[in-house]
């Protein structure tokens, strides 16, 4: 599904942020990305985005990431911005999810139809109609959500989705993401969150992938975390005193 | 809340008047823009001396408030800032043309005292149509209608993208005050020493959020055309208003109105 070779990519020359990582997503996996502060978690999401250029191939469904092929790309590929007043730029909840789906084409109708069902599988129908600047911080994360989702992309893009939410809202967030049957790439450093959510992590220091294996497994493993500038997650850690 | 606060929320508040329900409102964005260039077209080219003619020019925007439900206190107080700034353009006509042109009662009248008044009220109806634009037209159909008058792409996403650029940095300024203000208990602004490295900050800051949000738009397929904005097919009555509110800019601008009102009065 998606497939990073050698991928390289600096700012500037001789400062590298991303240093020829490799990896592959399997359709349908939840794969969680770690790493301390700087590590290159959102540069390599960008990278993903095609909102960065890269060195190396990046290949998405088998098609390589380039000028041409990125509308194609960018219709299977949704992401959840960090700051969900960045994400949320119309005036209203229904405007802004269907301003994606209307710049693709589909007809008002059909969109309207889509944004329905999306807001009411998330249980988000009173939003519909309320304005952007109105709305709460957890309001706004989970709108953000619905915006992607109903553009129904293949594969969800979330960078630091629990950041600056509330227990109950962060629960809903973790709730949202399980109930989702897409292929799911979920930046953050919420490592319970990432344990609850993702059966793979990959592990990013210093621009290089340490480690990628089962979540599980990389969670629990106090050294590496450690040797990375991470913590164990609290859910773990009771296990370890 | 702050005053930039305030601000931000006042600027969003178009947004939600844009979103309202009335005639004007239903019309197509197009011939909303269209008759706006229309009258600011006609308004411009009253002579500097013809302050009675464009008196008449006031009727057009007092209706469309009123039939938008769009309350002119609400536009004057919003633009408070700025009309005094369009009022002090001819503000020294005075001065320069003093040329007596008619006496009211035993008080002379200069040409530059009704030149200055008609630059001021040209510059007053000119807002006041653009502000009712805005008022009953989402910025983003404005856009889709300077597109479809054939607009280049890049003009209009500039216009766009300045539209929300400004409470992008409305927001950022709103920030970095608050950030300042609380290590600076007791002063009244931001001290002149600061201004520079505060300017510095506020553009590098609100451009890296302004790049964000424009990824955001490219990520859910914005290309520049506009689509989600709703492109509706020209209707007979937006045809019938936009040829009708013409026909009356023209009536008003070569028609005497007042002069002849005047006659039947007297």
């Amino acid at each position: 599904m998606i497939e990073f070779k050698n991928v390289s990519f600096g700012y500037e020359k001789g400062n590298t942020i991303l240093k020829d990582m490799s990896f592959h997503i399997e359709k349908g996996e939840s794969v969680g990305l770690i790493g301390a502060n700087g590590a290159g978690k959102s540069t390599m999401l960008k990278v993903l985005l095609g909102l960065l250029p890269h060195e190396g191939d990046v290949l998405v469904n088998g098609t390589a990431l380039c000028k041409e092929s990125l509308p194609e790309i960018r219709k299977t590929l949704g992401f959840v911005l960090q700051n969900s007043d960045n994400q949320m730029f119309m005036p209203t909840v229904y405007d802004d999810m269907m301003f994606g789906l209307l710049n693709y084409g589909m007809s008002k109708a059909d969109a309207e139809h889509r944004v329905d069902g999306v807001l009411e599988q998330l249980g988000l129908s009173s939003l519909k109609n309320k304005y952007n600047h109105k709305i709460s911080g957890g309001e706004k994360r989970m709108a953000a959500i619905a915006t992607v989702l109903a553009m129904e992309p293949e594969v969800i893009i979330m960078d630091e989705p629990s950041v600056s939410l509330d227990p109950y809202n962060r629960r809903a967030v973790i709730n949202v993401i399980n109930s989702l049957s897409q292929t799911k790439i979920i930046a953050s450093h919420d490592l319970d969150m990432v344990l609850e959510t993702c059966r793979r992590v990959i592990l990013i220091s210093d621009g290089k992938i340490v480690a990628s294996a089962d979540a599980q497994k990389i969670l629990s493993n106090k050294e590496l975390l450690e040797g990375n500038r991470m913590e164990l997650p609290f859910s773990l850690a009771a296990q370890y005193k | 809340m702050n005053k930039i606060d305030n601000a931000i929320s006042e600027f969003k508040e178009m947004d939600e008047m844009a979103n309202r329900s009335s005639p004007v409102h239903e019309l197509s964005p197009l011939v909303k823009l269209l008759s706006t260039v229309a009258y600011i077209f006609f308004v411009v080219s009253f002579n500097k001396y013809n302050l009675n003619g464009l008196i008449v020019m006031v009727l057009y925007p007092v209706v469309i408030y009123q039939v938008s439900g769009t309350s002119i206190r609400a536009c004057f107080y919003k633009l408070r800032f700025i009309l005094p700034l369009v009022c002090a353009v001819g503000l020294f006509n005075p001065f320069f043309d003093k040329k007596i042109m008619l006496y009211i009662g035993s008080i002379a009248v200069s040409g530059g005292t009704i030149s200055m008044l008609t630059l001021m009220l040209k510059g007053i109806l000119c807002i006041m149509q653009s502000f009712v634009l805005i008022a009953t037209t989402s910025f983003d159909s404005i856009c889709l209608a300077l597109r479809r008058i054939h607009i280049p792409a890049f003009i209009v996403t500039l216009l766009l993208l300045t539209y929300r650029y400004i409470s992008v940095m409305m927001e950022e300024v709103a920030v970095m005050t608050d950030a300042y203000m609380l290590r600076a208990p007791g002063q009244k602004g931001i001290h002149v020493s600061a201004w520079g490295s505060f300017l510095g900050q506020l553009l590098l800051r609100s451009m890296d959020k302004a790049e964000e949000i424009y990824s955001g738009m490219q990520l859910r397929g914005f290309s520049g055309d506009f689509l989600y904005a709703g492109c509706r097919p020209l209707r007979f009555n937006d045809i019938l208003f936009l040829v009708g509110s013409i026909a009356a800019f023209a009536l008003f601008r070569f028609v005497d109105i007042t002069s002849f009102i005047g006659r039947l009065v007297m």
